[in-house]
């Protein structure tokens, strides 16, 4: 019983394709791949910018949208609706061809992002040799549309969001390599599927995680922190701030084209969280070894629903950062905690089991942390604030 | 079919580089050129050099080409004319390169058509060869990227205490 839950969607497609000619089989096994998470994800996009309306205004003291449904929870498709009515005003300056590609080629990008992850066992769309490498290769390619987005504007505030966005990403893409170098050291394993297997055992009741490693837990922090900065989400929404350049480098887009911005965030935000949950959390095995008869799946999407929370919940409670922070946060603290992170994540492999592997590689973690924190907070100034052109 | 599409994807991607006013256009071919490569590389089931192309190339060397235009000059469309005045001569160089160049791979060993069995370099032994065998110019090159790094910091802070 529990095995047919588990493999539920696996043994269905498997029946799906059996009805096409011989020939056609993997082209269509693949097809109902593409299209299942086209339709999930496109489904928790939309529940999610309901739900983080909630939880922001929850946060903020005030109802959030409860007029469309119950709650408020058709509120996407009024949504949806609105931005597909909405006129599509492309700026006379405009470059208009790189204009419509930017958000239509970050959207392909972000979906692309799906193939290589793990939902659940054998739910997998391309178990690629080298898994990992592809999802950083092609978050990479979301970097160059949103300077496209920026630059075909012909905006000062678009292109100004667009160079934010860029020096940020590419800032904090160097300490996101290398959080998730540690896993694919321990694992031995570029491959997404490979990395989950690793990790599916169990002592006692608790499972194997590399969450639960000095190292590992290291890992996954600046794993998270750099995985909001290369989403854009706040706090690290400089890209798109709106009280000081609008929204940044969609400004000019409006209709279904800000939509689709909107759904290539939620969509990176969604599969950057997915990573997360296959490099440290165990991808899709279950916490407790007495909680494994639950489909996999479940665990994958209750694991990345958590995720979602998370997010919400530091959008709702910290400020944005200033550009000279953001940058000294990631080259003087992320940077130098993350190559530290990775000689840990050796001793740790090389060092027997016992005590005194965690008693070294927990100090090789906390100690650095200590120093290097106090180190930096020793040039701050923190008294009131006096503006020059404000008062 | 499949490496058919791609390399006119990669060759139109290059000719559109070379011939398009804008300079940001320009790059955006390259970008182009730079994913029909690496669409290549993993038909011919190198995914390492295909994923690493796309990787280093799109993600960083064109948006480092973006960022060193957008700094240093007005990326409107040039004025002159994009076909040089020398256009007959350099094409005749170019030309003649190209015939010795396919003359020799024509007539080379390694053009012999010889069947060689499909090579498989997994992710593995590629981190293996390069983690045992290669450790010591993978650390040089390491070094020496770093070395440049520092130099380039180094260079940029110096004109920031002059100023001062």
């Amino acid at each position: 019983m529990g095995e047919t839950a588990d493999q539920f969607f696996v043994i269905l497609q498997h029946r799906i394709v059996d009805h096409a000619p011989a020939n056609l089989r993997s082209f269509f096994s693949s097809l109902l791949s593409v299209i299942a998470i086209l339709v999930v994800f496109a489904l928790l996009f939309a529940i999610t910018t309901v739900l983080e309306r909630k939880g922001l205004g929850r946060i903020q003291n005030r109802y959030g949208p409860n007029r469309v449904g119950p709650f408020g929870i058709l509120q996407p498709i009024a949504d949806g609706i609105k931005s597909l009515t909405k006129e599509d005003i492309v700026p006379q300056a405009a470059d208009k061809v790189v204009h419509f590609l930017a958000p239509v080629m970050l959207v392909l990008a972000a979906f692309s992002l799906y193939a290589v992850l793990p939902f659940g066992r054998n739910m997998v769309l391309a178990n690629l040799d080298a898994g990992v490498l592809f999802f950083f290769a092609v978050s990479s390619v979301m970097e160059l549309t949103i300077f496209m987005a920026g630059w075909s504007s012909r905006n000062k505030y678009s292109l100004l969001g667009a160079m934010r966005a860029i020096a940020q990403m590419i800032s904090y893409e160097v300490p996101l390599i290398l959080a998730s170098i540690t896993v694919i050291m321990a694992a031995g394993s570029l491959s997404t599927v490979a990395i989950v297997e690793k990790q599916a055992g169990y002592t006692g009741i608790f499972p194997h995680w590399f969450v639960f490693t000095p190292w590992g837990f290291a890992g996954f922090v600046l794993f998270m922190i750099a995985a909001t900065a290369e989403s854009n989400r706040s706090p690290f929404d400089l890209p798109e701030g709106e009280s000081e350049i609008i929204a940044g480098y969609y400004t000019e887009y409006s209709g279904f084209k800000f939509a689709l911005f909107f759904l290539g965030e939620y969509l990176g935000m969604f599969a950057i969280s997915g990573l997360g949950i296959t490099l440290f959390w165990g991808g899709w095995s279950a916490p407790f070894s007495f909680l494994t008869w639950v489909p996999s799946y479940f665990w994958f999407f209750a694991k990345l629903l958590t995720m979602i929370a998370i997010f919400i919940w530091v959008r709702g409670t910290l400020p944005r950062l200033r550009m000279d922070q953001l940058m000294n946060f990631a080259w003087k603290f992320m940077l130098p905690m993350a190559l530290l992170n990775l000689v840990t994540a050796g001793v740790w492999r090389f060092l027997p089991q016992g005590v005194l592997r965690w008693l070294v590689c927990g100090l090789l973690v906390v100690v650095p942390y200590v120093l290097l924190g106090r180190g930096l907070a020793q040039g701050w100034k923190l008294e009131k604030r006096v503006y020059r052109f404000a008062e | 079919m499949l490496f058919t599409i791609f390399a006119i994807l990669t060759v139109a991607g290059a000719v559109a580089a070379m011939s398009l006013r804008n300079l940001i256009h320009s790059v955006l071919a390259l970008t182009l050129a730079f994913a029909g490569l690496a669409a290549v590389y993993l038909q011919l089931g190198a995914q390492f050099i295909g994923l690493a192309q796309i990787l280093v190339y799109v993600g960083a060397v064109a948006i480092l080409i973006v960022f060193a235009i957008l700094l240093t000059r007005d990326a409107g469309a040039s004025p002159q004319s994009i076909v040089s005045s020398s256009w007959i001569e350099s094409g005749t160089v170019a030309l003649v390169i190209f015939c010795v160049l396919a003359w020799a791979i024509h007539h080379s060993a390694a053009s012999r058509p010889a069947v060689l069995p499909q090579p498989e370099a997994s992710m593995q032994q590629i981190g293996n060869v390069l983690m045992l065998r290669f450790a010591l110019p993978l650390e040089i090159v390491g070094v020496l990227l770093t070395v440049a790094l520092i130099g380039a910091v180094t260079l940029a802070m110096h004109e920031k205490q002059e100023k001062q």
